[in-house]
């Protein structure tokens, strides 16, 4: 392998993690609420596919994206208010939404089959992109990849050195002892769940815009699932999440690589990366009992009702 | 005793010509991908319609869509024949052993299968020979490619597929000599995201015409991104990629379907194994390009005109395959039921069938 290559490979794995960036960005948050939403899927299909409406509609790839943001957004609120506002359990509830979001965009979304748009063109950044390497693997995407990255220490700043993000710890860790020292549980929640949703709707405008500009049924293709695959590898930190991106980016689609260079592994066996990847960390994770504790939020899942004692 | 069987015979026919009027023949159709693919399901499916258009009300055709291969497909097959369907298409290789055990259960209904090879009384499989298209695609490609290098995407390493690329890889040849292929398999038949990543890693590898065996335009978009060429497949997939595009090799099934249809309806259906190409007006070059070279264009309309006349036959001996085997000999062409059971490259591809 040349070095070329190996740099054409990585950007590749960039654009390839991006949109699993900003969905398990969005998950991540919403599940250190403790909230747990596997409608992921769902909502990034109804992103991708209202944000390719709208921007077939006017023409706007900025409109496509707002609009699919908006849209996530409003996934969202009906999960939230099924789950917080009425208790409903939240795994039920969030596959539900995810048949839900997958039957609807494909039904709003058929009468734009084979409709083609011009998506984002990539920016190189001045100067960064010159750097050698780095500047073409990080630094020559397009507006959304730049936005992903900005996301992520935008987040890890929030979450980890401000307040915003010790309540939101404190509502995920023990809502009832949050909400004894007068936090309101449900609020955070609900704000922590649509954030979810937003990202999600981005993340399905990156790949009905950018990455594949076309709509076409189901076609995130279960990168919801692996988002959720990819919260619990990174162990519910926003760095290691980014790292994990870019990880399933390269398993991936490294199999491809490989085989075009005439490497005789079998394909299936390459695939699978990214899911033993997953399994691994989950086992070294579960092993040290103590650990587990420290890092899965710990009312994750379960249901919080601020009239009900602990 | 006479007068009785004229009476019960009279009774059959009026209880036929009733049935005829009330009851519209049931057709099921089961699809791999999603109608809108706009590829493979969506040319079955245009098929579908092409039956509702010529028969009427006399049929009454209903389809299953996304339906993946294997135990579930048991599931789906096995409700279209509970539902009353009196024919049913099933439309993707993986639903071969499915189709065989439901049409063991199920002997009155009448069971076709796509691309398999798997016969039974009530069972017949219907082939096209979509390498036929290929071989012109390699013909385009070989001609085209500026680095000498053919990119393929594959989707499972089965007869059909593997025959495919050996007919591009001919066709390729037959005008460059240089001309090397680079495969890879995305273990899918449709999955957008997955197809664009292997086109751009084999673009990435120094590939400049893209051909590929999934089912969305995501390999020609990829292309057109890069101001390279593709090559669409299974339906005309021109205005992806209006720059890229080649040409497409467009599948047309309705003469067929509406051909079974017409046999169950008059009662003269038989199992049988069809293949059905050019001549059969199943396949066709949907929308070539006219920004290709004059030389270009000659040479594909020359080799499908000797295709499609049945003078050429792409696998005609002697071809040898990649280890050296004789895999056809000299002054024999492949018979329909050999090109079922192609599990070799030709001479010339560096690589091995995953196994």
């Amino acid at each position: 392998m040349d070095s070329d290559l190996i740099v054409q490979i990585l950007f590749a794995a960039v654009k390839t993690g991006t949109p699993l960036l900003f969905i398990a960005l969005g998950e991540v948050i919403c599940e250190k609420s403790g909230v747990l939403n596997l409608g992921q899927e769902g909502m990034m299909l109804m992103g991708a596919v209202v944000g390719f409406l709208a921007a077939y509609g006017t023409g706007s790839a900025g409109l496509g994206v707002l609009a699919a943001m908006i849209m996530g957004c409003i996934m969202s609120l009906i999960f939230a208010v099924l789950v917080l506002h009425l208790g409903a359990n939240q795994v039920a509830t969030g596959l539900a939404l995810t048949i839900f979001g997958t039957g609807l965009s494909a039904f709003i979304g058929s009468g734009v089959v084979g409709q083609t748009i011009q998506g984002f063109q990539p920016i190189a950044i001045p100067l960064l992109s010159d750097i050698p390497f780095l500047g073409r693997i990080l630094f020559s995407h397009d507006i959304l990849v730049y936005t992903s990255f900005a996301m992520t220490f935008i987040l890890m700043f929030v979450i980890y050195k401000t307040r915003i993000g010790l309540t939101l710890t404190a509502v995920g860790e023990n809502p009832h002892a949050a909400n004894a020292i007068g936090i309101k549980v449900l609020r955070v929640r609900y704000l922590a769940v649509m954030f979810g949703g937003v990202m999600a709707g981005i993340s399905g405008a990156y790949m009905s815009l950018v990455y594949t500009p076309m709509w076409v049924e189901n076609m995130t293709a279960g990168r919801g699932w692996i988002a959720l695959a990819l919260v619990v590898f990174a162990s519910w930190r926003i760095g290691r999440i980014m790292l994990g991106a870019y990880l399933f980016g390269i398993a991936s689609i490294m199999h491809l690589v490989l085989q075009g260079l005439g490497w005789s592994i079998s394909p299936n066996l390459l695939a699978m990366l990214p899911y033993v990847a997953t399994v691994i960390v989950m086992v070294i994770i579960s092993a040290d009992k103590f650990k587990e504790k420290l890092l899965a939020p710990r009312s994750l899942g379960k249901t919080f009702d601020p009239r009900q004692m602990a | 005793m006479k007068l009785k069987s004229v009476l019960i015979g009279l009774g059959l026919l009026a209880g036929a010509s009733f049935v005829q009027a009330e009851d519209p023949l049931k057709v099921g159709f089961v699809y791999v991908g999603p109608v809108g693919d706009l590829g493979w399901s969506y040319e079955h499916d245009r098929g579908r319609k092409g039956i509702e258009e010529y028969f009427g009300d006399k049929v009454k055709t209903t389809y299953v869509e996304n339906v993946p291969e294997g135990a579930d497909a048991e599931r789906v097959i096995t409700q279209l024949a509970k539902a009353g369907n009196d024919l049913i298409f099933t439309t993707s290789f993986g639903f071969m052993n499915p189709t065989v055990k439901v049409a063991k259960r199920f002997p009155k209904v009448k069971f076709e299968h796509a691309t398999g090879y798997k016969l039974s009384k009530n069972l017949g499989t219907y082939v096209l020979r979509t390498y036929e298209g290929r071989y012109i695609s390699g013909v385009a490609a070989g001609m085209m490619t500026k680095t000498n290098t053919i990119g393929y995407i594959g989707s499972f390493p089965i007869p059909e597929v593997i025959r495919d690329i050996n007919a591009a890889y001919m066709g390729a040849k037959s005008v460059n000599p240089d001309v090397k292929m680079k495969i890879v398999w995305a273990n899918t038949w449709y999955d957008p995201g997955k197809e664009t990543d292997a086109a751009n890693a084999l673009m990435d590898q120094g590939v400049d015409v893209m051909l590929q065996h999934t089912d969305s335009p995501a390999p020609l978009i990829a292309a057109e991104k890069r101001g390279l060429r593709a090559i669409g497949q299974a339906s005309d997939q021109s205005k992806f990629a209006p720059n890229a595009h080649i040409f497409s090799v467009r599948d047309d099934w309705a003469p067929y379907y509406i051909k079974r249809v017409q046999a169950v309806m008059d009662g003269t259906w038989d199992s049988k194994d069809f293949w059905g190409g050019f001549q059969e007006d199943m396949l066709s070059l949907a929308s070539i390009n006219p920004n290709l070279p004059a030389d270009v264009r000659a040479k594909i309309d020359a080799t499908y005109t000797a295709i499609n006349s049945g003078e050429f036959k792409p696998f005609t001996g002697p071809i040898k395959d990649n280890k050296g085997n004789i895999a056809v000999p000299a002054n024999h062409s492949l018979t329909d039921q050999e090109l079922a059971q192609v599990n070799w490259y030709v001479d010339g591809i560096t690589d091995e069938i995953p196994r």
